[in-house]
């Protein structure tokens, strides 16, 4: 699974950086930054889908 | 500039400050007549009627129910309420044909030589773009994250000293009220702190927050005396401030700069009666109702003091069920919406509440699941307009419940709530039984 952010999208609502801080952090704005690239470890999936599922912007993908 | 000539730049705009502009005008002559009781809420709607908030849940299903996804009435000269998910996302991402720039519908509407979009009275809630990116950003910073959870410990104090000021307890016989001997005090002591105004105006605060929104069909007059005692207090403060600059959001926000342009008093002055408007009745609103659902719904009491990390989404459950702000826009050009002839300076009611119970949006829309695990709801808007203080807003409704059921785990409602009048829906009387105390 890969997870995907739209930084554009993103206004801040700080949902991805509490449901899933391994997957998401944020800068000093309180926009969201992914610090992950490429496929994910499974043990993360979860957290990736949780974020994903609580963006209010739909800002948050993943693809299997 | 000079200290002094900073000193009369606010002085000199002393009491000219109205949120609705200094120069409004009444579409349609106000006549108190004209606000009675709502008989039909698909053509007559008015969300200050008193029987609005404690019943709106029920009106907005009703609504999309029977197909009227866009409620209308002429009062207030024209006002609109999409009552979708997706209507409300619609209009909160149009900028273009909706304007912020008065985000609370009354009898009287920004004139032209009223501080025009796209800056409006007080940015960046009342901006459009371009400019609302520029006004957003100077507050995004203080408000962001990790600039607000270090103020944990400072709330967590606050709700314990206001719990320890009820006294005296007495399972089983005491009764308190949760909205006003608790919840009330929360944000207004918070923001206050945090803008370096003096804690014991805290009445000051609540009064000045009652006249901008709770008196939205009162004549224009009325209004602008609130409008005026708030604008002078405010000048006080800020004033107080240029002459003696310390670490709070006040001097932050004297400090600003743009492009290396300090910010104009009417800037200043106008976002912070936004925090201090914005931050007081809306999280009241937020953990009153909370207080309410757990006092009416034993089982989520429990699950919640038995299981404390439930809370996390507890909240944003809460926030969706409960959610306590509806923002308003103003159409910018006469236009079709949807099949609805939406006329120039018409009001848009932006009903987040409404499209957090939309079942198209969210699996069974209408119970309330403790621990929903998706949860995209809209309390805090869509949009570039996304609620600044939601991140504080978040942190004190989470450690107010936690507060208040770890000194009751145990409570029930001994009579009627009621509920608050207008655009901001919650508990202002919420009796509750301590059935617990732990010491």
């Amino acid at each position: 699974m890969r997870v995907q952010l739209d930084v554009d999208k993103c206004q801040g609502h700080n949902r991805c950086y509490v449901l899933a801080p391994e997957l998401f952090d944020v800068d000093d704005l309180g926009q969201a930054i992914l610090i992950v690239e490429g496929d994910l470890d499974p043990g993360l999936e979860g957290k990736a889908r949780l974020a994903a599922s609580n963006c209010p912007e739909y800002a948050i993908t993943t693809t299997d | 500039m000079t200290e002094v000539s900073d000193h009369n730049a606010f002085q000199q705009k002393e009491a000219r400050y109205s949120p609705e502009g200094s120069f409004g005008w009444e579409r349609v002559k106000y006549d108190p007549d004209d606000y009675g009781p709502v008989s039909d809420w698909a053509k007559d709607f008015d969300h200050a009627d008193p029987a609005y908030n404690p019943q709106a849940p029920n009106i907005w299903k009703d609504l999309r129910e029977s197909g009227c996804p866009v409620a209308h009435s002429e009062r207030y000269g024209g006002v609109w309420a999409p009552l979708t998910h997706e209507l409300v996302t619609e209009v909160a991402y149009d900028t273009d044909n909706f304007s912020s720039r008065n985000v609370v519908v009354s009898t009287s509407r920004p004139g032209d030589l009223a501080q025009p979009a796209p800056i409006g009275a007080a940015p960046p809630i009342t901006s459009d773009p371009p400019f609302h990116a520029i006004a957003r950003r100077i507050m995004l910073a203080p408000f962001a994250p990790k600039q607000i959870d270090p103020w944990e410990d400072e709330v967590r104090s606050l709700c314990r000293n206001l719990l320890d000021e009820l006294g005296d307890i007495k399972p089983g016989e005491s009764i308190i009220d949760a909205a006003t001997d608790y919840a009330q005090h929360i944000p207004v002591n918070v923001i206050g702190r945090m803008l370096g105004f003096p804690a014991e105006d805290e009445a000051l605060f609540r009064g000045f927050v009652h006249s901008t929104l709770e008196t939205i069909n009162q004549p224009r007059d009325v209004r602008m005396d609130g409008f005026e005692k708030l604008a002078e207090y405010i000048n006080k403060q800020v004033v107080d401030h240029v002459d003696n600059p310390r670490d709070d959001l006040t001097s932050y926000m004297l400090n600003a700069e743009v492009e290396g342009n300090q910010l104009s008093p009417e800037h200043v002055t106008g976002s912070i009666i936004l925090l201090l408007i914005a931050g007081v009745d809306t999280t009241w609103s937020a953990i009153g109702s909370a207080l309410l659902h757990l006092a009416e719904n034993a089982s989520d009491r429990q699950r919640l003091v038995e299981e404390p990390d439930v809370m996390t989404f507890a909240v944003e459950e809460f926030l969706r069920s409960y959610a306590p702000v509806t923002m308003a826009r103003m159409v910018t050009k006469d236009q079709d919406f949807h099949g609805c002839p939406m006329k120039k300076d018409d009001w848009v009611l932006l009903p987040f509440p409404a499209a957090n119970l939309d079942p198209e949006a969210f699996d069974d829309a209408d119970s309330f699941v403790i621990d929903r695990e998706e949860n995209r709801h809209a309390a805090f808007g869509l949009g570039i307009h996304r609620c600044l203080g939601s991140n504080l807003a978040r942190l004190e409704l989470r450690i107010a419940i936690e507060e208040f059921i770890a000194r009751f785990p145990n409570f029930e409602l001994s009579g009627e709530a009621e509920w608050s009048v207008g655009q901001i829906r919650g508990p202002r009387v919420i009796p509750v039984r301590v059935l617990e105390v732990t010491s």
